[in-house]
């Protein structure tokens, strides 16, 4: 299973959850705009991918999972 | 002329004829009819020599088109249908080359136009034209008539606006805008030749490329490649500017930068080149004069074709005032949708500014170096790469003006000197 985490650019409102939730792949930037590491996500990282993501309050992060 | 003294020729191929625009008539004397691609395999044999032939985009990415037109080919027989975008929008204020053919062979584009729309299986075509461009527009709405009247079998031909804005013409924007909404950049995937106008698969093709393939289409492969280099074939539109002098010229491809200059009534070599237009590169002249256009040597060099603006910075202007001024005008020109792009092209045109107009200060340069990393690749649509790079483009190129900035403040050029790279008014709204 491949897992990639996007962020939809025009969705995103600086919430800065993610970045909380998710702190070893997501930095945020001077503005509070999250800055995704590249790359696949480990099995051992995923769940708090998932948390990220279901905590968005805007709905814009993704994560792709491709088995 | 006639068409096998066009095939005996280089130069030029698409600004044939000044003195306004070709006539229908005069134009299929020259060229004769254009190909009706009336069975199936017309059409994918027309791909295969577009392919062949290595024509590649020009309204700024240099997609290869032939790739472009099988894709949507594929998918417009799967959904059942497709349409073709002709791109006219030239959002970029140095560029002049798009309105410029269209006015003088607006029937060399819908020729192009109607021929991508035959081979990709589009029922329509819609003709995006950015609203300043008067004379363009009369020469292509005369030209429709005529073909009308001369009861051509041409699928509809239908033209939209494109708003005075840098990021109207980009292709998501722009179907945004042909579907009744702002011509603002949407999130893609789905790109336009998935889901596009009507939510069909949809041909988003630069007018300048329809031209050439409606040559190709004529002339073949070989032909077009009897321009130009062997990675980088046929001949391309630029626009040439320097200070108060704007021209348009047709050159091969692999045409020096200092081939391209010579002519223009400036006759002293300028400081510095801006390639490829806002979204483009600046280099130093000693790396500018003797760089073939051409993409493989272009991208090595650190630049691009971009839309073909060559702009030649005079010795008494100043590089980061020019910098500054595009790179405010690119932040005001923002879509407002992305935070990266909104903020941090705002952040970097204040630094820039003082940098450009005031006093550096120390880690001014730096700083607009570190939120160049961070912005690029983060907005929905290209702008704000595109920006950035110009930035990092000109604080390498003008490193010394940076430093005499930095100890003695804005030079004399700076502020005194008018703007080479031309700003327009932003009071347009998005559609």
């Amino acid at each position: 299973m491949k897992a990639v985490l996007r962020v939809n650019p025009i969705k995103c409102a600086a919430e800065g959850i993610c970045a909380e939730l998710f702190p070893e792949r997501i930095q945020l930037d001077d503005w509070g705009y999250p800055i995704i590491e590249q790359g696949e996500i480990p099995e051992a990282l995923i769940e708090h991918a998932r948390q990220a993501v279901a905590e968005c309050p805007r709905l814009a992060l993704i994560l792709q999972e491709q088995s | 002329m006639v068409i096998a003294d066009i095939a005996a020729r280089t130069l030029p191929r698409l600004l044939i004829g000044t003195d306004g625009p070709e006539s229908l008539a005069d134009h299929v004397g020259r060229l004769g009819a254009l190909p009706e691609l009336r069975v199936d395999a017309d059409r994918w044999q027309l791909i295969s020599t577009l392919e062949a032939s290595g024509l590649r985009g020009r309204g700024g990415a240099g997609f290869p088109v032939g790739t472009k037109w099988r894709t949507v080919a594929v998918q417009a027989q799967a959904a059942g249908g497709g349409v073709v975008l002709a791109n006219a929008a030239e959002g970029e204020p140095a560029s002049a080359k798009d309105r410029t053919l269209l006015a003088l062979r607006p029937h060399l584009v819908l020729d192009g136009a109607v021929l991508s729309a035959r081979a990709v299986g589009a029922s329509e075509i819609v003709l995006y034209i950015g609203r300043e461009m008067t004379r363009a527009r009369h020469a292509i709405e005369a030209a429709i008539r005529e073909r009308r009247s001369a009861r051509l079998k041409e699928p509809r031909i239908r033209i939209v606006d494109a708003p005075d804005r840098y990021v109207a013409g980009e292709e998501s924007a722009a179907v945004h805008r042909i579907n009744g909404s702002d011509a603002k950049p949407t999130v893609v995937p789905p790109r336009p030749f998935q889901r596009g106008i009507h939510g069909a698969p949809t041909l988003v093709q630069n007018v300048e490329s329809l031209a050439h393939a409606a040559l190709i289409a004529r002339l073949g492969e070989t032909w077009f490649r009897a321009a130009g280099t062997a990675t980088s074939p046929g001949t391309c539109l630029l626009t040439v500017r320097s200070a108060d002098e704007v021209r348009v010229r047709e050159v091969e491809f692999g045409t020096t930068i200092g081939q391209v200059l010579a002519g223009l009534e400036r006759a002293e070599a300028p400081q510095a080149v801006l390639v490829g237009g806002y979204f483009g590169a600046w280099l130093p002249w000693r790396r500018a004069a003797d760089l073939p256009l051409e993409y493989d040597a272009l991208r090595a060099a650190g630049a691009g074709l971009g839309c073909g603006v060559v702009l030649a910075l005079p010795r008494d202007c100043c590089g980061l005032a020019e910098g500054a001024r595009i790179l405010r005008y690119l932040a005001d020109e923002t879509a407002g949708q992305c935070g990266p792009c909104v903020h941090g092209l705002h952040a970097m045109a204040d630094v820039m500014w003082r940098v450009a107009f005031g006093r550096p200060k120390g880690n001014d340069a730096g700083q607009l170096r570190r939120w160049a990393g961070q912005v690029a690749g983060r907005g929905a649509c290209r702008h704000p790469d595109g920006a950035v790079g110009m930035v990092k483009s000109c604080l390498d190129t003008f490193a010394d003006e940076l430093e005499a900035h930095a100890r003695h403040g804005a030079c004399p050029a700076a502020l005194r000197a008018a703007a080479v790279a031309p700003i327009p008014d932003q009071e347009g709204g998005w559609r």
